[in-house]
């Protein structure tokens, strides 16, 4: 019970000290938007490719925010020495990250749903398989909230956070198939296509959003949460070697 | 061997860092009360000990109990007994201060009714009720540290360190802080107390353990290192212009006392009997000298320092000012 209002406290300090500030929103919507509007405008297609691109925005979108806010708040309460007092607090170090990590997936899945909100008055969503895209939408924001974590535990400086963050992000942009489909790719960068957890995403919410899939679906359920434990159990072993030296 | 009395027992406890021995096979014990200084010059292995003891260091080799319990293999296994203060204010600036010790009571669990009235009752104990609702960001270092402090106690630790926290803050301040010790310490929390001025580890401290270059080279109590100054007898002068140059000669004319300088222009002389100011005041006269104050001083526990670790007590705190940007001292 002790441990759980530690990580109530947590979370709800992070939340009302980083999530809600303007850098966040700048990063996690406007730039997706606008990344989306470009392609929206470029395809020519009217609003009738409003549903397909969805995914794309609704993913860029949650992997902009997460990795965005949880690279730099982290790097930044570790330079600041203010992480320590929550490594001092008898907390598990498991339960501390996850207190750490709730918001900005909270922040994410919220991301998430400012495009699908704005598409709801653009487009028919009817068709929509939400028990698909809800889901996926949840292990997107999981996989890439460990995505930041896993960059902030592997910096010491906000601004190397930001750079670390941007080696990922934008080649996941091109290579998870979410504007450009995998097998268009040349054949020898498939291969790291599937190394990137957002792929495994992408293709959940194509098939949420009434595209094709190129994975059946349990696999990309599977393969997704394997990367969110596989970025988290890295996580943890870095904070344990890096930072309790 | 571990007993209930004892609040912290270190064996054998080491730390490398590269080609540095940071700290080289540490051991001491502390009693439940107690208030154990640890005294050593900038890089000796204070903070690298105090990470060590408080789960925020993994040691390389040696054993840890605290409370009774071995937190060797588990460092957070205690951490519910123990207050940290660092060395540096760690809280949280966008946070009010009771925000921040609102935030602090529930990392350990304190249910918001109890945090809260904490939290005002050590705003007020530390004179920062009328700061409370102010941003910490906005705080003097004074008030920074004593927040700090009041942070690192609002669960009420068995245990706490503190690791020089008096270092870069006004004296007005420096003393608040001492007095707000002492009272902890008289309340029966065991004090582990890392520090650089050596009258503030004299005031407050029980016990000292000095430690140079990561090794403990010396744990006594304060009555044990300062029994053996007590046949020593001393007079500190104040001298006019060009007193302090007369050092060699004030040596030469009394060769049975101790003649050194002692900051701009004083000079401290000792000897195993009572010194008569007299013959003092008539030597600098004679050199068209005057003397300002003539006072007795009774030995403190610099010399022994100076003594344990070859190491010049005023450097040591000079260096550490630089490093702190500030400095205290023990008003």
């Amino acid at each position: 019970m002790k441990q759980w209002i530690a990580f109530w406290s947590i979370l709800a300090k992070d939340t009302r000290s980083y999530y809600l500030k303007p850098p966040n929103i700048s990063w996690g919507l406007i730039f997706p938007l606008a990344w989306t509007g470009m392609f929206f405008i470029r395809s020519g297609a009217g609003l009738d490719s409003v549903t397909a691109l969805l995914p794309g925005v609704v993913a860029v979108s949650i992997l902009f925010g997460t990795t965005s806010v949880l690279a730099v708040t982290v790097t930044f309460e570790k330079k600041g020495r203010s992480f320590e007092r929550l490594l001092l607090a008898p907390i598990s170090l498991e339960l501390l990250m996850l207190a750490k990590t709730s918001g900005a997936i909270l922040f994410g899945i919220a991301n998430a749903a400012v495009p699908v909100m704005i598409a709801s008055f653009l487009a028919d969503l009817s068709d929509v398989r939400w028990s698909v895209a809800v889901p996926a939408v949840a292990l997107i924001a999981i996989a890439s909230t460990f995505l930041g974590l896993f960059i902030a535990v592997s910096v010491s400086e906000v601004f190397e956070a930001q750079t670390f963050s941007n080696f990922f992000r934008f080649p996941m942009i091109f290579l998870c198939g979410l504007f450009f489909p995998i097998a268009q790719l040349p054949v020898f960068i498939r291969p790291l296509s599937y190394l990137l957890p957002v792929t495994y995403g992408a293709d959940l919410l194509h098939g949420a959003f009434g595209g094709t899939m190129a994975l059946p679906l349990p696999l990309d359920f599977a393969l997704l949460a394997l990367f969110c434990l596989a970025l988290f159990a890295l996580s943890l072993r870095n904070v344990k070697r890096r930072w309790i030296t | 061997m571990t007993t209930q009395q004892t609040a912290i027992e270190v064996e054998g406890l080491s730390k490398r860092f590269g080609e540095v021995q940071a700290v080289d096979g540490l051991a001491f014990a502390v009693r439940q009360g107690e208030l154990l200084g640890f005294l050593g010059p900038n890089g000796a292995g204070k903070t690298t000990t105090i990470n060590m003891l408080t789960g925020l260091a993994r040691p390389d080799g040696g054993r840890i109990c605290l409370g009774g319990i071995d937190c060797s293999a588990n460092p957070k296994a205690a951490q519910h007994l123990i207050g940290v203060v660092p060395d540096e204010s760690n809280l949280y600036p966008e946070l009010t201060g009771f925000a921040n010790l609102c935030f602090c009571a529930a990392l350990y669990g304190m249910r918001r009714t109890e945090r809260e009235s904490r939290a005002w009752e050590l705003l007020d104990k530390f004179g920062l009720a009328q700061a409370g609702g102010r941003k910490f960001g906005g705080y003097s270092r004074g008030m920074k540290r004593k927040l700090t402090i009041a942070a690192g106690i609002i669960h009420r630790p068995a245990v706490l360190f503190l690791d020089e926290p008096t270092t870069g803050i006004d004296v007005a301040s420096a003393r608040d802080i001492r007095q707000l010790l002492a009272d902890l310490h008289r309340g029966g929390t065991t004090i582990f107390l890392t520090t650089h001025y050596i009258e503030e580890a004299e005031r407050l401290c029980e016990r000292i353990a000095f430690i140079v270059q990561g090794r403990i080279v010396r744990t006594a109590t304060m009555d044990e290192l300062i029994r053996p100054l007590q046949d020593r007898h001393g007079l500190l002068l104040a001298v006019g212009n060009g007193g302090a140059d007369l050092v060699g000669d004030l040596a030469q004319s009394f060769p049975a006392y101790h003649v050194a300088t002692a900051g701009q222009a004083q000079i401290r002389v000792e000897a195993r009997e009572p010194v008569p100011v007299a013959p003092l005041v008539r030597f600098f006269e004679e050199r068209a000298v005057a003397v300002l104050e003539a006072r007795q001083v009774r030995p403190s526990l610099e010399e022994v320092f100076v003594e344990v670790t070859g190491l010049a007590a005023e450097a040591m705190r000079k260096e550490k000012e630089k490093a702190g940007g500030g400095g205290g001292g023990a008003a």
